[in-house]
């Protein structure tokens, strides 16, 4: 048995006969109250406890470790191989049986309690002591395998492997399954298809009142409405805006650039806000038009006008980074060879370069229907009467009508929607080469637009361009005046209610944001390493190593992709609100959901990164006797680093801005900035909502810098390889949902 | 640190399939320890997976692969003790050159002093004293190349392998480089295998030469042998140019046969082969222009002449086909149309089976 199994061994005893079972409130390590008891009582350890008869169901785990540590000093390696394999699996099957078995009361499957000795009992969720103990019987089952050969018998392939896919199944695939499940069930529990159907063919979702009547439509309706009309308008805008960039002489390439990294650092929900307070009733163009025309002030801006408005400023940036990816790609010497043949302008620009575009615009229009899916900001701001599904679904779990099967079914619709377009957009594009880079210089220069396109195109930007910095203007000058649109007052009392510090006794963060600021600030950063080594570590695996599976473990994480933040916030709340993992209301879950939302980012960029790296590296240093891991810390890690960036800042800042998964885990104790603000937009706190909104989109542009100056630059000899601008951004071009 | 010196290489009844495709196809050989052994053939023959399997980068589908008598059929690539000098080099970016020659020394944990000094000293034998602070980047191709095989023999492997380790190289460098590498394993006595696909190559530096065609060994044997005594028509055309003309063999007496070639008949070895319809392999230089007629010679036509400096080249029509004739030396140009009479030389042409 090599060394690292060992040590596999011993966190299994750690966690086994040492390290508390189960999760224990109020834990702290300051104060040791919950001790109590110990080693027996709710901080017992699960030895201790199966020994005593408190809970037998747990003796069996400690038996696969036993069998474990019997083969310790055995030098025949076939057997050891077997031992572990059997003790891992049997371990893991059984921890899981008793946990899902015995549960709370009236909960968890009874005839497999019965079966394992546990019948009538009940336990609490898992804690620091199960967690060590499946990590390790999962371990021992990996180097079990790794013995017998698998994956050329590299510990470390194995362990990786197995661990990433133990969490992407309880993190991603448990919460979505139990989902399916609610959605199956009637308010008491108990098996019921035929409520499924009532619920899922309700005309509150797909009713289509609004044509003949003047009734509201289906929510699905109002969804997919609001979706295709936000992917139509972004791509066009965002279409108009390449072409002008990069076939005309029009200043205002930086401006653009810049534009296009707001949206990554501006919560969704931040140009809503703005859009109330420049157009809402009491808004300030409403009221200048009220004071000079005489228009009367109206409640237009709430509904499908504002959203799309709102959705349309917030996204077009992304589509723009799309497009102008591929309007960069087509090569103009084809352009040159169509205007050799006799082709004019416009013949040109109908024949090769619209034909070369249309793969991109499809890509991008997707990317904008499945963001304005996703979005939950906007609409919970804007919304009024206009109700789409992830604000339902959110109204479902918190609303005064708690009900979690219709929350379920919204949920599968609203999945089932990106998944489809997600489908599509992978099925349809994801093979098409539509660029047209060879990795040759191209010398030839770019045909200009046809005259009617570029006005046409012009017409279209400089509005959105003259709004979106009026927008941020309001941002910024909205915490700094008394009442935007009413009192324009310079003032600092906002960010006073917000952000005051008592300097008379030490330092003592007075403000009502900080708690949830500091919580934010520290989620974040722990959040975003966590995310860019699974993600990375998940690219690598897939990219790098061959098993059985692969194809498999590829289209999880995709799918996790298409998972709108909404529904994997319910799923979380419905599948760890009970035992085994019972973490609702820590800031773990909140860890947790950051993680494996913000996974897939991680796994792209690292799957991008990665096809840059010849494989021929990895296989040289294999050569050279080093074992896949000094490889990857050694040789793929060092190359890496832009993706490692792109991952870290993507993870931190989405982490910052994330409103839609976490507002259902969000607790008193851990709440978090967008969370918050959202509560004062709600209590029409306008001032300190937007306060703390600049006070959030500056934060992240420091920590951006941080980031880039921490991690540093790809050092390849005196030539410095600048990937950062780009790679900040890349994962924005890749990243599919918010 | 002791070493184990040069170690044999033994191939049996090894397959390597991927899905439906076969790669490389129940291929047995060995390499003797201290040899230069060449994997050679046309891209997609198998040779570079070949050479993969016995540095471990592949693992084998069947059969069974020993280095030094010791089976390794199954061990990664890690655990073997084999080095590999990639087509591409595959120096790693982000190291100097003196930390790539001592990334193996180092991985392997030997200290930092004990690695540099192991990679300076392989530094020195390839003539890249003075370099070692430099990145791959600003290396040319030449140097790089020998970075990687500094890099390569640092560990002083049992087997040292090449995958086409000229072909990113400028034609004059290449025979320069392909001399140092022949001289570095004789002169280290290391065991080697090459893979390349251009025979010349081949013929210049190998002690023997496997010939691989469609996943299978074609013919193996010393770079003279292979030349002069092809066994097939492929190792025939592959190594070298040949004319390959379907011919009948008349009579065979002592090891010798008659082989009617179109209307004349030209007594040579039989190899074996009884009467019969056959093949003959002639090299272009083989064949002899005669400018008058002669009963023993093919009589025929010239197609095209082109002039190459310290040869002609010549395409002559005749009975059996077109065949492809060099004339060595300052001669003058042939018009076409001009008849001429071919005749065979005394080596040059051999009968092979006709399949």
């Amino acid at each position: 048995m090599r060394a690292a199994t060992k040590l596999a061994l011993l966190l299994g005893w750690l966690g086994y006969a040492l390290l508390p079972w189960y999760f224990v409130e109020g834990m702290s390590l300051t104060e040791f109250g919950w001790l109590a008891g110990y080693p027996l009582g709710k901080a017992g350890s699960a030895l201790v406890l199966a020994l005593s008869g408190q809970a037998p169901w747990l003796l069996p785990i400690g038996v696969a470790l036993v069998a474990a540590t019997a083969v310790m000093s055995s030098r025949d390696t076939p057997r050891v191989a077997t031992v572990l394999v059997w003790a891992g699996l049997a371990g893991m099957v059984l921890f899981f049986a008793q946990g899902f078995a015995i549960a709370l009361e009236n909960q968890g499957i009874p005839w497999l309690a019965v079966l394992l000795g546990g019948s009538g009992a009940t336990q609490r969720g898992m804690g620091a002591g199960g967690f060590l103990a499946i990590l390790s019987l999962l371990l021992l089952l990996c180097h079990g395998l790794a013995y017998r050969g698998v994956c050329r018998g590299d510990l470390f392939t194995t362990s990786s492997i197995g661990i990433v896919i133990l969490l992407i199944g309880l993190f991603i695939f448990f919460p979505v399954a139990t989902i399916l499940r609610s959605a199956l069930v009637d308010q008491a529990g108990a098996f019921a298809p035929s409520a499924f159907v009532a619920r899922f063919f309700d005309s509150s979702i797909w009713g289509l009142g609004c044509l003949s009547a003047n009734v509201n439509c289906g929510v699905a309706w109002n969804t997919l409405v609001l979706a295709v009309l936000t992917g139509v308008i972004t791509t066009l805008l965002g279409l108009a805006c390449a072409l002008l960039i990069l076939r005309t002489g029009m200043p205002g390439k930086r401006v653009m650039r810049a534009l296009t990294v707001l949206p990554i650092i501006t919560p969704p929900f931040v140009i809503g806000l703005a859009l109330i307070l420049l157009f809402g009733r009491a808004g300030l163009v409403s009221s200048l038009l009220y004071e000079w025309f005489d228009v009367p002030r109206s409640r237009w801006l709430y509904g499908l006008p504002g959203i799309l408005l709102a959705q349309v400023l917030a996204f077009a940036p992304i589509a723009f980074l799309v497009l102008i990816g591929v309007v960069q790609g087509i090569s103009p010497s084809l352009e040159e060879a169509s205007q050799t043949l006799g082709a004019k302008r416009w013949q040109t620009f109908s024949t090769v370069t619209w034909p070369l575009l249309r793969p991109g615009i499809a890509n991008a229009f997707l990317l904008g229907f499945v963001e304005s899916m996703a979005d939950f900001g906007n609409p919970l701001v804007l919304g009024g009467n206009f109700e789409v599904l992830s604000t339902k679904i959110f109204f479902a779990v918190v609303g005064a009508a708690y009900n979690q099967g219709q929350a379920a079914v919204l949920a599968i619709v609203l999945l089932a929607f990106t998944l489809g377009a997600f489908w599509i957009q992978q099925r349809w594009l994801g093979n098409k080469s539509y660029t047209t880079l060879t990795g040759k210089g191209d010398a030839g220069l770019p045909t200009p637009l046809p005259r009617r396109v570029q006005w046409l195109a012009g017409l279209v930007i400089v509005p959105w361009v003259a709004l979106t910095f009026i927008i941020y203007l309001v941002i910024l000058m909205g915490g700094f005046v008394k009442t935007m649109g009413r009192d324009h007052t310079p003032t600092l009392e906002h960010y006073r209610t917000g952000f005051a510090i008592d300097f008379s006794r030490g330092i003592f963060f007075e403000g009502a944001a900080w708690n949830s600021f500091f919580t934010t600030l520290k989620v974040a950063a722990i959040s975003a390493p966590l995310t860019a080594i699974i993600g990375l570590l998940t690219a690598y695996l897939l990219t790098r190593q061959n098993f059985r599976g692969r194809s498999s473990l590829e289209f999880a994480t995709m799918l996790s992709f298409a998972i709108p933040g909404t529904v994997l916030g319910v799923a979380y709340i419905l599948a760890f609100n009970v035992p085994p993992i019972e973490i609702t209301g820590t800031g773990l879950i909140l860890i947790i959901a950051f993680v494996f939302r913000n996974m897939p980012v991680g796994v792209r960029s690292g799957i991008a990164g990665l096809s840059q790296i010849d494989k021929s590296l990895d296989e040289a240093s294999t050569t050279l006797r080093a074992r896949s891991f000094t490889t990857l810390w050694r040789v793929v890690l060092p190359l890496l680093r832009p993706a490692l960036v792109a991952a870290l800042v993507y993870s931190f800042v989405r982490s910052m801005t994330a409103v839609s998964a976490v507002i259902f885990l969000v607790s008193a104790e851990y709440n978090l900035a967008t969370a918050y603000i959202v509560g004062r937009v709600e209590a029409g706190e306008f001032g300190l909502a937007i306060a703390y909104s600049s006070v959030l989109i500056v934060v992240m542009a420091i920590g951006i810098g941080l980031i880039q100056l921490g991690v540093g630059e790809r050092k390849l000899g005196r030539r410095k390889v600048v990937a950062l601008s780009s790679s900040v951004s890349d994962p924005i071009n890749q990243g599919a949902v918010s | 640190m002791t070493k184990a010196g040069p170690a044999s290489v033994e191939f049996r009844n090894v397959s390597m399939r991927y899905g439906a495709v076969t790669a490389v196809d129940n291929v047995s050989f060995s390499i003797e320890a201290g040899k230069l052994v060449t994997l050679l053939g046309p891209s997609g023959c198998g040779k570079t997976t070949t050479l993969r399997m016995i540095a471990g980068l592949e693992i084998a589908s069947e059969g069974q692969i020993m280095i030094g008598g010791k089976d390794v059929t199954r061990l990664s690539a890690a655990d073997r003790d084999v080095s590999m000098v990639f087509q591409s080099y595959a120096l790693f970016p982000h190291m100097s050159v003196i930390e790539n020659a001592a990334y193996g020394p180092t991985v392997k944990g030997l200290g930092k002093e004990v690695a540099r000094d192991m990679a300076m000293s392989k530094l020195e034998l390839v003539g890249l004293k003075g370099f070692e602070n430099r990145f791959p980047s600003e290396l040319s191709g030449g140097q790089q190349q020998r970075v990687a095989v500094a890099r390569a023999l640092v560990l002083e492997p049992q087997v040292l392998l090449f995958d086409e380790p000229l072909s990113n190289l400028d034609a004059k460098l290449r025979r320069r480089v392909r001399e140092e590498i022949r001289e570095l394993q004789q002169d280290l006595n290391l065991t080697v295998a090459y893979v390349t696909h251009d025979q010349e190559e081949a013929l210049a530096v190998s002690d023997r030469i496997i010939v691989m065609s469609n996943a299978r060994i074609a013919q193996e044997g010393a770079p003279r042998d292979l030349y002069e005594q092809p066994a097939n028509a492929f190792v025939a055309d592959f190594i070298g140019d040949a004319n390959l003309i379907d011919v009948t063999v008349k009579s065979v007496a002592d090891g010798r046969a008659e082989v009617a070639i179109g209307p004349v008949s030209v007594p040579m070895p039989a190899r074996g082969l009884g009467i019969g319809p056959a093949k003959v392999a002639v090299r272009p230089e083989s064949l002899l222009i005669g400018h008058e007629a002669d009963a023993m010679a093919l009589p025929g036509t010239i197609k095209k002449c082109a002039y190459l400096g310290n040869h002609l080249d010549i395409m002559v029509s005749t009975a059996v086909g077109e065949l492809f004739v060099i004339q060595y030396g300052a001669r003058d140009m042939l018009e076409p149309g001009m008849p001429v009479w071919l005749s065979f030389a005394k080596s040059g042409v051999t009968l092979i089976p006709p399949v």
